[in-house]
C-alpha cells in the first residue's frame, strides 16, 4: 500500500511538471516578444546572409576591371534570358491549367497543329534572343581574351605562376624574387601572368579579380588581371588535381604602389634562395600547405617548366 | 601468375568500403536463394536472360538503369553529407583517396549505366511498336548490346571491392590519369568498363539506327514517323558517330598507360589538351543522346495527354535534326579555359548558344500543344510540366557559360555543377520517369498507382530544387567542384540545405520502389484491358498490353502521322481480326549475349590486373562464342498460325471477331 501511494504521488508530480512546461511553452509560443526574437530573426536573418554571403569574395563581388566586365556581362545575359524564361514558366503552367480537361469554359481544338504565324514567331523569339547574346560573346571573347593586355598606362608586373603538387610558386622575374602559396601585387597596375604547371592540369583562379585559366605542364597560358583596392583575395585551383587538391590555395595581396615597393625590398632581404636545389624540392608532392619566401632567384627556373624538360611522377603513396 | 592481383587488393582496412561489400554480398546471395528456392531461375533464364525480344531486353535496361541509380545515388548522398560536413578546418568523414573515388564514380555511372540504359531501354522498348513493327533490325545483337553494356557495369562494382576506382573525375583528364600520377588499377577499371559498355552502346545504335531506316511499318514514310522516333533516330545516329571516338581516345589512353605509349604524357612530345579535345568530341554529342530521346518522350506524352496532335510536328522534326548536327561544333565551351584565344572561344560560344533555338522551338511547341487541348493531370504530365520549368532554367545557365567570358568566373565552379545536374534531372531523369510511367502499361499490362507516382515526382522535384539552387549560389560565391573540404565556413548552411534536398530525392527513389511493389500486388486493379489505357495517339496503342513476342499479329499500314488515333476517330476499333493468319518466325532466344558478357567480363579484369594468360582466355572464349552463334542454322522459331490466330481472338475485345481488314491489308510474312 505505501508503494502504490508512492508511486502515485510520483506520477501525480510528474503530471505536474508537465503540465507547467507545456503551459510556459504555450505561453513562449503566444509571447509576440520571444517570436521576434526567435523564429522571426531566424527567418529574416538567414535570406539576407545568404545574399550577402553570395556577394562577398565571389565572382559577384569584383574587385578588379576584369571581374567587373565580367559582373556586367553575367548580369546583361541573364537579365535579357529572364525576359523570355519566366514568361514561358507562366504560359506554360498558365495553358496547362487554362486547359485542364475539367475546365468546361476552354475551348477544345483537337486539331489544331500548325499555324505559320506562330511558328515564325517560335522560330523568331529565341533567334533574336540569340543574335544579341552572340554579339555579347562575340565581342566579351575578344575584350576580355585572357591574354589581351589591359588598357593601362601603367607597364604591367609581370609574375610567372607555376601550379606544383599541391603548391602555387609565384616568380617575379624582374623583381628576382619567388613567393609560395600567396602573392603581392600593387593596386591599380595590370599584372600579367604566364602560367605553367611541373605536373598535372590546374586552374588559376582568384574570383574577385575575374577570369580563370589552366596551368599545363610543358606550355605557357597568359592571363591579365587587375586589383583595384587594396585587400586580401582568395585564390585556389579550379581544376581537380589529385589529392591535395582541396588544400591548393592561396591568396593575393593587393597593396598601394608605395606598400608594394616596400614589400619589394623587404623581401629581396629575405635568405631564401630559389634554385635548383630548392626547386626540386617545391616540386615534389606534399599537401602541407604554408607561406614561403624566396629573397632571390639566381637563375628562373619558369621556362624550364614551361618547355617540358621537368618530368615528374607520383608514387603509389602520393597519389593516394 | 595474378599479375597486380593479391590479397593487398581487396581493402579490408576500410570500413565503409567493406561493410558496402558485405551488404551488397548479403542481398546477391539472398536473391539468388530466393530464385534457386522458388524455382524461378528456369523462367529468368528462358524468358529473360537470353530473350533477344526487344520489349524484355528494354524491360531489362530500365531495371539496370534502376538498380545504377540506386549505387550512383549513394555517392551523391556520400558527397553531400561530407560536403554539409567538411567546412572550416574540418575534414568530414571521406579522407580525399575515398571521396575522389566516389565523385569519380558518381559521374561514370549516373552517365554511363543509369541515364544510358533508362534511354537506351526506352528507345528500344517503344521503337518497334511505334514504327508498326516485329522487333529490331538485329535482335541476338541488341542481347549482346545489352550484355555487354552489362558488364561494363559489373567491372565498374567490382571495382568498389577488390582494388579501387579511378580519382581523376569522371572524364578522366591526363596527365591526372596517365600512369605517372594514377600508378592504381583504379583507372584501368574506369578506362575497360567503359570499353565494354561502349561497345555495347555503339552496337546498340547500330542497331537502332538501322531499324528506323530500313523497318517501319508499310506506309510509314520518314514524315509519318511518330516524334520519339525522330528523337531517336538522331540520338542513335549521334552514338555511332560519337563513340567511335570515345573508343579511340580510351585506346589511346589505354596505350599509354599500359604500353608507354606517349599520346597524353606530359614528356616526349604527348598532349594532354588533345584528350581534353578528344574526349568533348564524344561528351557534347553525348549530352544530346541522352535528352533527345528525353524530348520524343515528352512529346508524346504531351500530345496524348492533351487530346491534340503535337503542335509544329514538321518544326520539331527540324528542331531535332538542327540540334542532332549542331552538337557536333559546340565541344570546345567545355575548355575555354584552357585559353584558345578569342576567335575559337567566341565561334564555339556562339555555336553553344545557337542551338538554344531548336531548344526553344521546342518548348514553344509543347506550350502551344497544351493550348486548346484537354489536359488530363496524369503522373507522365506532371514530369512533363515539371521538367519544362525546370530546364528552361537549366537551358539559361547553360546560354549563359556558353558565353566565354562568363565561363571564365563560372567554369568548374559549383554554379556548373547545378547547371548540368538542372537539365540531366530536369530534362533525362524526368524524361525517363515520364517514359517509364507511360509506357509501364503496355509493357506489363497495368498501370502504375497514379498517387505513389505523383508523390515521387514532388520528392524529386522539390528534392531537386533544394539539392541545386544552393548549388547555383555557391558557384557564384566562388565555391569550385570536386573540393573535399573549403576553407569558408558561411558555405555550410548551404551545404547543409543541399544534403536536405539529396534527402529528399533519396524518399523519391524509395518511393519509386513502394510504388512498383504496390502496384504489382494491385495489378488486378489497375489492369489494362483495352491495349490503350490514355487515350493515345501512335500504333504501340493499338496492340494489346503486354504486346505478345510478334507485336503486331498483321503489320499496320499507314497513311498519317498519329496514326492509330486516326484509325479510332474512322471507328476502326483495335481487335478487330484480320480476315487469315500465317506462321510467323521469330528469332530464337540465345544465350550468346550472356555468354559474351561473361568472357568480356573475364578479358576485362584480367586486363585490369595485367593477368595477361586470363585476358586471353576471356577474348578466346567471347570469339569462340561469336562463332558459334555465326554457324548456328536454327536461329529462328515457327509460331505457327492457329497460336498467332488464338492470342488474337483471346485479346479481341467482344464484337469484334468478325474479321474485317482494319488499318489497312494483311502484310504476309515473318518479321518485317
Amino acid at each position: 500500500m505505501v508503494a502504490s501511494g508512492k508511486l502515485r504521488a510520483s506520477i501525480r508530480a510528474m503530471a505536474a511538471r508537465l503540465r507547467r512546461r507545456l503551459r510556459s511553452a504555450a505561453r513562449r509560443w503566444a509571447d509576440e516578444e520571444a517570436l521576434q526574437r526567435g523564429w522571426t530573426r531566424v527567418v529574416c536573418i538567414l535570406p539576407c546572409c545568404v545574399t550577402l554571403a553570395s556577394c562577398r569574395e565571389g565572382p559577384l563581388d569584383p574587385q578588379g576591371p576584369v571581374g567587373q566586365a565580367e559582373r556586367v556581362i553575367l548580369y546583361d545575359a541573364t537579365t535579357i534570358m529572364l525576359a523570355v524564361v519566366i514568361p514561358v514558366i507562366l504560359l506554360t503552367l498558365g495553358f496547362a491549367w487554362w486547359f485542364r480537361s475539367g475546365n468546361r469554359r476552354a475551348t477544345y481544338r483537337p486539331n489544331w497543329e500548325y499555324a505559320g504565324r506562330i511558328e515564325l514567331i517560335i522560330w523568331a523569339i529565341p533567334a533574336l534572343v540569340i543574335l544579341f547574346l552572340g554579339g555579347i560573346a562575340w565581342i566579351g571573347s575578344h575584350e576580355l581574351d585572357p591574354p589581351k593586355p589591359l588598357d593601362s598606362r601603367v607597364p604591367p608586373l609581370e609574375v610567372e605562376v607555376v601550379s606544383l603538387d599541391w603548391r602555387w610558386l609565384f616568380i617575379y622575374p624582374s623583381e628576382r624574387i619567388a613567393t609560395v602559396n600567396y602573392l603581392v601585387v600593387p593596386t591599380g597596375v595590370p599584372v600579367h601572368f604566364r602560367l605553367t604547371s611541373t605536373s598535372v592540369m590546374n586552374s588559376f583562379f582568384i574570383p574577385q579579380l575575374g577570369s580563370q585559366i589552366y596551368t599545363m605542364a610543358g606550355m605557357t597560358t597568359q592571363l591579365n588581371l587587375q586589383a583595384d583596392k587594396p585587400g586580401s583575395y582568395a585564390g585556389f585551383s579550379a581544376q581537380f588535381s589529385g589529392p591535395g587538391f582541396s588544400d591548393m590555395q592561396f591568396t593575393l595581396r593587393a597593396e598601394s604602389g608605395e606598400g608594394f615597393t616596400t614589400w619589394v625590398a623587404k623581401t629581396r632581404e629575405h635568405d631564401g634562395v630559389l634554385d635548383g636545389a630548392s626547386f626540386a624540392e617545391l616540386a615534389r608532392p606534399t599537401r602541407a600547405g604554408g607561406e614561403l619566401t624566396y629573397g632571390s632567384v639566381p637563375d628562373d627556373p619558369f621556362d624550364i617548366v614551361a618547355h617540358g624538360h621537368l618530368a615528374t611522377r607520383w608514387s603509389a603513396k602520393e597519389a593516394l | 601468375m595474378f599479375g597486380r592481383l593479391s590479397w593487398s587488393s581487396i581493402p579490408f582496412d576500410q570500413p565503409i568500403v567493406m561493410g558496402t561489400s558485405a551488404t551488397v554480398g548479403l542481398v546477391l546471395l539472398a536473391l539468388f536463394l530466393l530464385i534457386i528456392i522458388k524455382g524461378w531461375w528456369g523462367y529468368l533464364w528462358h524468358e529473360w536472360i537470353t530473350s533477344v525480344d526487344h520489349k524484355r531486353i528494354g524491360a531489362m535496361y530500365m531495371i539496370l538503369g534502376l538498380v545504377m541509380l540506386v549505387r550512383g545515388f549513394s555517392d551523391a548522398i556520400m558527397m553531400r553529407t561530407q560536403l554539409a560536413l567538411a567546412a572550416g578546418h574540418a575534414q568530414g568523414y571521406l579522407p580525399p583517396e575515398h571521396y575522389d573515388q566516389i565523385f569519380s564514380a558518381h559521374g561514370t555511372i549516373m552517365i554511363f549505366f543509369v541515364a544510358m540504359p533508362f534511354v537506351i531501354g526506352l528507345m528500344n522498348f517503344a521503337l518497334p511498336l511505334q514504327l508498326g513493327v516485329r522487333d529490331v533490325a538485329f535482335p541476338v545483337l541488341n542481347s549482346v548490346s545489352f550484355w555487354l553494356t552489362a558488364s561494363g557495369v559489373l567491372l565498374v562494382n567490382l571495382s568498389l571491392f577488390v582494388g579501387e576506382f579511378a580519382r581523376t573525375g569522371w572524364l578522366a583528364y591526363p596527365p591526372l590519369s596517365e600512369l605517372a600520377y594514377s600508378p592504381g588499377v583504379g583507372v584501368d577499371y574506369y578506362l575497360w568498363s567503359l570499353q565494354l559498355s561502349g561497345l555495347g552502346t555503339l552496337l546498340s545504335g547500330i542497331n537502332l539506327a538501322t531499324t528506323i531506316l530500313k523497318l517501319r511499318a508499310p506506309g510509314m514514310g520518314y514524315s509519318r514517323m511518330p516524334i520519339f522516333c525522330w528523337t531517336a533516330l538522331a540520338s542513335n545516329m549521334l552514338i555511332v558517330a560519337a563513340f567511335p571516338v570515345l573508343t579511340a581516345t580510351f585506346a589511346m589512353l589505354l596505350l599509354d598507360r599500359y604500353c608507354g605509349f606517349h599520346f597524353f604524357t606530359n614528356d616526349l612530345g604527348g598532349n594532354p589538351m588533345m584528350y581534353v579535345s578528344l574526349i568533348w568530341i564524344w561528351g557534347h554529342p553525348e549530352v544530346y543522346i541522352l535528352i533527345l530521346p528525353a524530348f520524343g518522350v515528352f512529346s508524346e506524352v504531351v500530345a496524348t495527354f492533351s487530346g491534340k496532335p503535337l503542335f509544329g510536328y514538321r518544326s520539331m522534326v527540324l528542331a531535332t535534326m538542327v540540334i542532332c548536327g549542331l552538337s557536333f561544333v559546340v565541344w570546345l565551351h567545355h575548355f575555354f579555359t584552357m585559353g584558345a584565344g578569342a576567335d575559337v572561344n567566341a565561334f564555339f560560344g556562339i555555336m553553344t548558344m545557337i542551338i538554344a533555338v531548336p531548344t526553344g522551338v521546342k518548348v514553344f511547341n509543347w506550350m502551344f500543344t497544351l493550348y486548346g487541348g484537354r489536359v488530363r493531370f496524369t503522373v507522365p504530365i506532371y514530369w512533363t510540366l515539371g521538367f519544362i520549368v525546370t530546364f528552361v532554367i537549366g537551358g539559361m545557365t547553360g546560354v549563359l557559360m556558353a558565353i566565354p567570358p562568363a565561363d571564365f568566373v563560372l567554369h568548374n565552379s559549383l554554379f556548373l555543377i547545378a547547371h548540368f545536374h538542372n537539365v540531366a534531372i530536369g530534362g533525362v531523369v524526368f524524361g525517363a520517369m515520364a517514359g517509364y510511367t507511360y509506357w509501364f502499361p503496355k509493357a506489363f499490362g497495368f498501370k502504375l498507382n497514379e498517387r505513389l507516382g505523383k508523390a515521387v515526382f514532388w520528392c524529386w522535384f522539390i528534392g531537386f530544387y533544394l539539392a541545386f539552387m544552393p548549388l547555383y549560389a555557391l558557384g557564384l560565391m566562388g565555391a569550385t567542384r570536386r573540393m573535399q573540404h573549403y576553407p569558408d565556413t558561411h558555405w555550410q548552411p548551404l551545404m547543409v540545405v543541399a544534403l536536405a534536398g539529396a534527402v529528399v530525392i533519396l524518399l523519391g527513389i524509395a518511393l519509386t520502389a513502394v510504388q512498383l511493389a504496390v502496384s504489382i500486388r494491385q495489378r488486378h486493379v489497375n489492369r489494362d484491358h483495352s491495349g490503350d489505357p490514355w487515350n493515345a495517339r501512335t500504333l504501340e496503342w493499338s496492340i494489346p498490353s503486354p504486346p505478345p513476342a510478334w507485336n503486331f499479329t498483321q503489320l499496320p499500314n499507314v497513311q498519317r502521322t498519329d496514326a492509330y488515333w486516326h484509325a479510332k476517330e474512322e471507328g476502326m476499333s483495335r481487335g478487330a481480326l484480320p480476315s487469315s493468319f500465317v506462321d510467323l518466325h521469330l528469332p530464337r532466344n540465345t544465350p550468346v549475349g550472356v555468354f559474351i558478357a561473361f568472357f568480356a567480363v573475364i578479358l576485362g579484369f584480367a586486363l585490369i590486373w595485367r593477368i595477361y594468360w586470363l585476358a586471353a582466355v576471356g577474348l578466346a572464349g567471347a570469339v569462340a562464342v561469336a562463332l558459334v552463334q555465326y554457324w548456328r542454322t536454327d536461329r529462328e522459331i515457327r509460331v505457327p498460325a492457329e497460336e498467332v490466330a488464338a492470342f488474337a481472338r483471346a485479346h479481341a475485345p467482344p464484337g469484334h471477331d468478325a474479321p474485317s481488314a482494319e488499318l489497312g491489308p494483311v502484310v504476309p510474312g515473318g518479321r518485317s
